[in-house]
C-alpha cells in the first residue's frame, strides 16, 4: 500500500462571480520516504491541492470528488473532528511565510508544545521536553525554547516551523514554498535539513514551489500543474531530460541552464487562463504553438508515455518523436 | 577607456540607528562600506548578494536617493553635479525600476498619468496631443499593445507582468542612459519573467542603455549580465566577467554561493555543501575581513586586517587574503 494516494481530486471554489475549478481531476501518489515536487505558476492550484489533503480549505472551497487515501483511509470522507486526528499526527504542513506563521507574543517552546498537547495525550511538561528534543533535531539549541519569534532570524523561524511540523512524528510533511522568502544560503541549509530528516524518519515529503530549479535536487518525482490540472508527472531527472508536454518544455526553458549557452530562451506567450472562463479543450492550447483543432475541442487524457511518466497532451507522440 | 556611464570610488552609506530608549550609544550600520566600480555604456553589471548585503542601498546611492559619501562619483565622464539643478538633469538620464510592481504603482493613478508623470514633472510636453502620443509610444515599446487600450486603466486591472511593463514604460519615457533595476523580476512567475528580461535587453540594445541589475539570483545574473559583482555586508568581495565569476570564481564566498546554487535538471549526490550560520548583525562587524566568521579558510590575518582588492585577471578582482592558497586547492 502506498503512503498517500490522491485519486481524481476535485476542489472547487464557489465565489460570487462563479465557480473556480482550482483543482480539477488531480491524481498522484507518494511512497514512504519519497519526495514529490508540485510545481506551477501562481494560481495553478498547487497550494489548494495541499490544503485539500489536510482539509484546511477556506470556506468557499469544497472537495467535490475524488479520494485522498492515507494508508488506505479516505480523508476526503471524514468530517472535521475525525480529520483532526490525522492532521499533524500523520500529515503536517510547513507554510511559506514563517515570519508571519508564528504567534509573536508566545514563546516558541509553548507554541511547539501546544501543537503536541493538542494532538497527543501528554501533559504540557512532557510536551515541552519533547519540544526541546525536536528543536535539537532541527539543529537549534534547546534553551531557545524560551525565546520569542522576534529574537530569531528568518531562517531560524523557518527551522522552528519545521520543528513544529515534526512535533507529532508525522508520516508526511507538506512544504508550501518553505524556502521562498529566504536567501540562497539559508535556503540550502533548510533544504538540507528537510532532506536529512526525511531520510532519517522515512517520511513522505511534498514540496510545493514555483521554482523548478530546486526540485531536481530535492525531489524524486515532479508533477507539473497548469490551471488546476497535472499536465505531466515523471521522475525528476527523466522530466528534465525528456520533457513531453509543451508546457513542461517551456517552463524548463524559463530557468537558466548553467551548463548550456548563456542565452535567454523563449518565454511563454500569453497568460494562464481566467479560471472563471476556462477554454474548451486543453487548457494550455491557447498558449501552445503545437495546438491543432483537436486541442481546442477536447480535453486530453492522461497517458503513460514511459515508466512512471504520465502526460496529458494530445500531441504526445509527436512531441516524443520530434525530439 | 572613457566610455564609462557611471564610475564610483569608495562609496559609503552609513545609517545611524537611534536607540529608542536613548541609553546605549548610537549604533551605526555600515550598509555600504567602500564600494568601487564602473559601468560602461551599454553594459549590464549585476550586483549579487544575500539580503542585507547592501545591494539596493548601493543602487539608491548611485542615484543620490540616500545620503552617501564617496571619493569619486562620475556620470558620463564628468563629476556629478550635486546641486538641485544638476541632480534634476542627472535624474532624467538615470532611472530606477523597483522590485514590486504591486507597490511601486500608485493605485489611484491611471496608467497614462503614471507613464507620463516624468514628462510633466520636467515640463517636457506642451500639449495633450503630445502627451497621448508619447504615452502610446512608451507603452508599445514596453510591449503593451495597442497602447491606447491601457491609458485609462488602473493598476489593479493589470497582471503582475503588465504592471512591471508599465513601470518599465514610465522609466524609459525619458530615454535614460542608465538604469538601476532592483530585482525587477523576482516577484514574477517564471513564464512571465523571461518576457520582461527580454524586453529589458531589447531596450538596452536599442538605446545603448547601461543597467545596474540587482538580484539575489546568481544564475539569473549569469544569464543576462556582462559582469557580476558579489557583495557581502556592504563590500564587494569579487567582481569580474559573468562567465569567469561562475566558472573560475576565486573568493571563498563566491565559491560557497555557487556550490549551493540549485541547478535545474541535475541530481545532487548527498547534501548541499552549505556555509554554517547566517549573515551577522551589521551593527557588530569585526575589524578584519567581513566574511571571516563564516569563511572555511580564515586565519588570524583575516580577523585583523581587511583585505585589499587584488587583480586576478582581466577585469577580475577579488578581496581575500587567502587567494594563493585558495587557488591551489
Amino acid at each position: 500500500m502506498k503512503l498517500l494516494e490522491v485519486k481524481n481530486l476535485k476542489t472547487y471554489f464557489n465565489i460570487s462571480s462563479g465557480q473556480v475549478k482550482a483543482v480539477d481531476d488531480v491524481s498522484f501518489d507518494l511512497d514512504y520516504g519519497e519526495s514529490l515536487g508540485l510545481v506551477g505558476e501562481s494560481g495553478c492550484g498547487k497550494t489548494t491541492s495541499a490544503l485539500s489533503i489536510v482539509q484546511l480549505l477556506p470556506k468557499e472551497g469544497k472537495i467535490y470528488g475524488g479520494e485522498i487515501l492515507l494508508e488506505g483511509v479516505n480523508l476526503a470522507e471524514l468530517n472535521d473532528g475525525e480529520m483532526q486526528k490525522y492532521r499533524w499526527n500523520d500529515i503536517s504542513l510547513v507554510f511559506q511565510g514563517a515570519m508571519n506563521a508564528l504567534n509573536p507574543v508566545m514563546r516558541i517552546g509553548d507554541q511547539i508544545a501546544e501543537a503536541i498537547v493538542l494532538h497527543q495525550k501528554v501533559s504540557m511538561k512532557e510536551a515541552l521536553i519533547k519540544a526541546g528534543d525536536i528543536l535539537e533535531l532541527v539543529e537549534m539549541p534547546r534553551d531557545r525554547l524560551m525565546n520569542y519569534p522576534h529574537e530569531f532570524s528568518g531562517g531560524m523561524k523557518q527551522r522552528v516551523m519545521i520543528a513544529m511540523a515534526l512535533a507529532c512524528d508525522p508520516k508526511i510533511i507538506i512544504g508550501d514554498e518553505p524556502t521562498t522568502a529566504l536567501d540562497v544560503m539559508v535556503q540550502a541549509q533548510i533544504l538540507n535539513l528537510i532532506e536529512k530528516l526525511r531520510k532519517e524518519f522515512n517520511m513522505g515529503f511534498i514540496l510545493i514551489t514555483h521554482d523548478l530549479s530546486i526540485l531536481t535536487e530535492t525531489c524524486d518525482k515532479i508533477a507539473i500543474m497548469y490551471a488546476g490540472k497535472i499536465v505531466e508527472i515523471a521522475e525528476s531527472e527523466e522530466l528534465f531530460k525528456k520533457p513531453v508536454h509543451p508546457y513542461t518544455n517551456k517552463l524548463i526553458g524559463c530557468f537558466p541552464d548553467m551548463n548550456g549557452e548563456r542565452k535567454l530562451k523563449e518565454g511563454i506567450e500569453g497568460a494562464p487562463p481566467n479560471m472563471l472562463e476556462l477554454p474548451s479543450g486543453c487548457l494550455f492550447a491557447p498558449r501552445c504553438e503545437f495546438a491543432s483543432d483537436i486541442c481546442h475541442q477536447s480535453m486530453p487524457e492522461t497517458v503513460e508515455v514511459g515508466p512512471n511518466h504520465y502526460v496529458a497532451c494530445h500531441k504526445w507522440e509527436e512531441m516524443i518523436n520530434g525530439q | 577607456m572613457d566610455n564609462n556611464i557611471i564610475e564610483v570610488k569608495n562609496l559609503k552609506v552609513y545609517f545611524k540607528l537611534k536607540n529608542i530608549f536613548g541609553k546605549k550609544k548610537n549604533l551605526v550600520v555600515k550598509a555600504v562600506d567602500g564600494v568601487s566600480f564602473e559601468i560602461k555604456e551599454g553594459e549590464i553589471l549585476s550586483l549579487v548578494g544575500e539580503s542585507g548585503s547592501g545591494k539596493t542601498t548601493t543602487g539608491k546611492a548611485l542615484l543620490q536617493l540616500v545620503n552617501c559619501e564617496f571619493d569619486v562619483l562620475k556620470f558620463q565622464g564628468k563629476e556629478m553635479d550635486l546641486t538641485k539643478k544638476g541632480l534634476n538633469s542627472f535624474r532624467q538620464k538615470a532611472q530606477m525600476i523597483y522590485q514590486d510592481p504591486y507597490q511601486s504603482l500608485n493605485p489611484r493613478q491611471q496608467i497614462i498619468d503614471i507613464v507620463t508623470e516624468p514628462l510633466e514633472v520636467n515640463k517636457l510636453i506642451s500639449s495633450e496631443e503630445e502627451r497621448l502620443k508619447r504615452a502610446k509610444e512608451a507603452l508599445e515599446q514596453a510591449g503593451l499593445k495597442p497602447g491606447e487600450d491601457y491609458f485609462f486603466r488602473y493598476p489593479y486591472e493589470l497582471s503582475g507582468g503588465q504592471r512591471q511593463r508599465v513601470v518599465i514604460a514610465s522609466s524609459m519615457i525619458m530615454s535614460p542612459k542608465f538604469i538601476v533595476a532592483d530585482e525587477p523580476v523576482s516577484m514574477l512567475d517564471a513564464s512571465i519573467r523571461t518576457g520582461i528580461l527580454k524586453l529589458m535587453i531589447e531596450l538596452k540594445e536599442k538605446n545603448n542603455l547601461a543597467y545596474l541589475f540587482i538580484t539575489h539570483d546568481l544564475s539569473l545574473a549569469w544569464l543576462i549580465s556582462d559582469r557580476i559583482a558579489i557583495m557581502y555586508l556592504g563590500k564587494i568581495m569579487e567582481i569580474g566577467e559573468a562567465n569567469i565569476i561562475i566558472n573560475e570564481g576565486v573568493h571563498p564566498y563566491t565559491k560557497a554561493l555557487i556550490r549551493v546554487m540549485p541547478k535545474a535538471g541535475v541530481k545532487r549526490d548527498g547534501l548541499r555543501d552549505v556555509l554554517e550560520g547566517e549573515v551577522p548583525n551589521p551593527t557588530s562587524i569585526n575589524s578584519g575581513c567581513k566574511f571571516c566568521n563564516r569563511c572555511p579558510l580564515a586565519t588570524e590575518i583575516c580577523f585583523e586586517q581587511e583585505p585589499e582588492m587584488k587583480r586576478i585577471g582581466k577585469n577580475h578582482y577579488a578581496a581575500c587574503h587567502k587567494l594563493e592558497e585558495n587557488s591551489e586547492e
